[in-house]
């Protein structure tokens, strides 16, 4: 269970996130939603400690990270991270990628490792290419790589920072499964961060709008997508004109 | 009022800055003590610090021998004591010029390529990754960075020396007339275990220096493309100065 309370954070004497208030149930996925800059990717790095804020609360499991330094740490292990741009080592190969958090994190045997990485690679369909490096890669398969080394550790929450941004309609789409079809088998709770809209809307239990540094409406996918407020109907339907604010 | 809240303003940023710098190091201090070390990322580095700068080191190393054999020959002979033209050489280098230059040659080489890489990382969330992993990015990239630069700078200082010692005989030797008798026995009665020491504890303190600047530059790297190009050029140029002002500092301990 993860609980935001009243976030509230500055960047550069700006007010970013001006009051956040969310609730997020485990097993749950939950899409938030925003215009670009409102601060999406602030509020996810929140979640586990590359950010601190200016005040409020964010409970994961009873414990407030924001409180004490030492239990970041130890909620850091229940996370995996899926960054926008994959944050993929350059100078390991793709089976040094997946295997890295293992070995630095868990004391396991060379062969325990490698079963762990070629099921992950398998999860995610690159059985065969773990012997490539970062660059050799397209960018789906990068994010499918992330995935792979988000999942390894086998943690109860993963986020993902726009995993689809800059893929193609088709592999937007099985990244898409891909996210759905590996927290059924894990059964993480996942908060991922899209701009695809209708897209994300086929794969989340829930959906948290994120305009003006605050949640303006959190609902089903289904209701989200009959919802009133004029700000969640403006995004969903792309209009140029209305409160959201195209150009400032 | 406002002139003077604007030097007010650089000089929180600076000290800030300090600060931070200050911090950094210690912060990697305490993880070269606390285990595990990682021996293979230290090796790694090893060989990008020594075996890739070993060709420049050489090569800078022979010609500066080269330079000062030819130099030091004329000078000397003004006043009749090219006898001593190996422990100029050789003092000159073990004492100052080797230690200072290959420093200055490592940090354009390999200096620069620390700072890109760490800046690189940064902004491309790589660091993040590290630390999302529940891992501590400084005892991953920073520490292996100090031990390796402590290791390999005396070395490369002392292959620079040899070098340079070697090539000053062959000018004064084979090309200006010397015998070798004097070159290498003058040498030895002038040249002392202190001076190399010296030279070694310069190494050693330039190497510390070096990778510190060079990893936090990299490590504070910001916006994109550019903020790595800036805080590569700002790693080599304080890089080099701060080598220059410590080279002055310890001379003036030790001499």
């Amino acid at each position: 269970m993860i609980e935001i309370i009243e976030l509230r954070k500055s960047l550069n004497g700006q007010l970013i996130l001006k009051g956040i208030n969310l609730k997020i149930a485990e097993k749950e996925l939950v899409a938030i939603i925003g215009k670009s800059g409102v601060g999406k990717s602030v509020l996810l790095k929140h979640l586990i400690g590359l950010f601190r804020p200016d005040s409020g609360s964010i409970i994961i499991d009873g414990i407030n990270i924001v409180k004490s330094k030492k239990e970041i740490y130890k909620i850091r292990e229940k996370f995996g991270v899926v960054f926008q741009g994959g944050a993929l080592f350059d100078s390991m190969s793709i089976y040094e990628n997946v295997a890295f958090p293992l070995r630095e994190k868990k004391r396991f045997h060379q062969k325990k490792i490698k079963d762990k990485v070629m099921q992950a690679l398998e999860d995610v369909g690159l059985v065969g290419h773990q012997h490539k490096f970062p660059a050799e890669i397209s960018g789906g398969m990068k994010k499918r790589v992330a995935l792979a080394r988000a999942l390894v550790t086998e943690p109860s929450i993963v986020l993902f920072d726009e995993p689809t941004t800059g893929l193609d309609p088709i592999t937007l789409n099985s990244i898409h499964m891909l996210i759905k079809k590996t927290q059924e088998k894990y059964n993480f709770t996942g908060i991922i961060i899209s701009h695809d809209i209708p897209e994300i809307f086929n794969i989340v239990n829930t959906v948290a709008m994120l305009h003006d540094g605050v949640i303006v409406e959190i609902g089903s996918p289904d209701e989200i997508k009959v919802s009133k407020n004029p700000v969640v109907r403006q995004f969903i339907t792309g209009n140029i004109e209305g409160p959201i604010q195209v150009f400032t | 009022m406002n002139y003077i809240e604007k030097i007010g303003n650089k000089a929180i940023i600076v000290l800030n800055s300090i600060g931070g710098m200050c911090l950094f190091l210690i912060n990697a201090f305490f993880y070269i003590f606390i285990p595990p070390l990682k021996f293979r990322l230290i090796l790694k580095q090893i060989r990008f610090f020594g075996n890739k700068s070993l060709v420049v080191i050489l090569l800078t190393g022979a010609f500066t021998g080269m330079v000062l054999g030819l130099q030091v020959f004329y000078t000397l002979r003004k006043f009749g004591s090219e006898a001593l033209l190996g422990p100029a050489v050789a003092l000159s280098l073990v004492r100052e010029l080797g230690p200072v230059l290959s420093a200055l040659m490592v940090t354009g080489r390999a200096g620069s390529a620390l700072t890109a890489e760490i800046g690189i990382m940064r902004i491309t969330e790589q660091i993040d990754a590290i630390i999302a992993m529940a891992l501590n990015p400084i005892r991953y990239l920073i520490v292996p960075n100090i031990v390796a630069a402590i290791i390999v700078f005396p070395l490369l200082g002392a292959i620079f020396n040899l070098v340079g010692i070697y090539s000053g005989y062959i000018v004064g030797v084979k090309m200006l007339g010397l015998s070798k008798g004097t070159y290498f026995g003058q040498i030895e009665n002038f040249l002392t275990m202190e001076d190399i020491r010296i030279g070694t504890i310069k190494s050693l303190f330039f190497g510390l220096l070096v990778a510190w600047i060079c990893c936090w530059k990299g490590y504070t790297a910001k916006y994109g493309a550019e903020g790595v190009s800036k805080a590569t050029t700002e790693a080599v140029v304080l890089s080099s100065i701060m080598i220059l002002i410590l080279d002055y500092f310890i001379g003036t301990i030790f001499l």
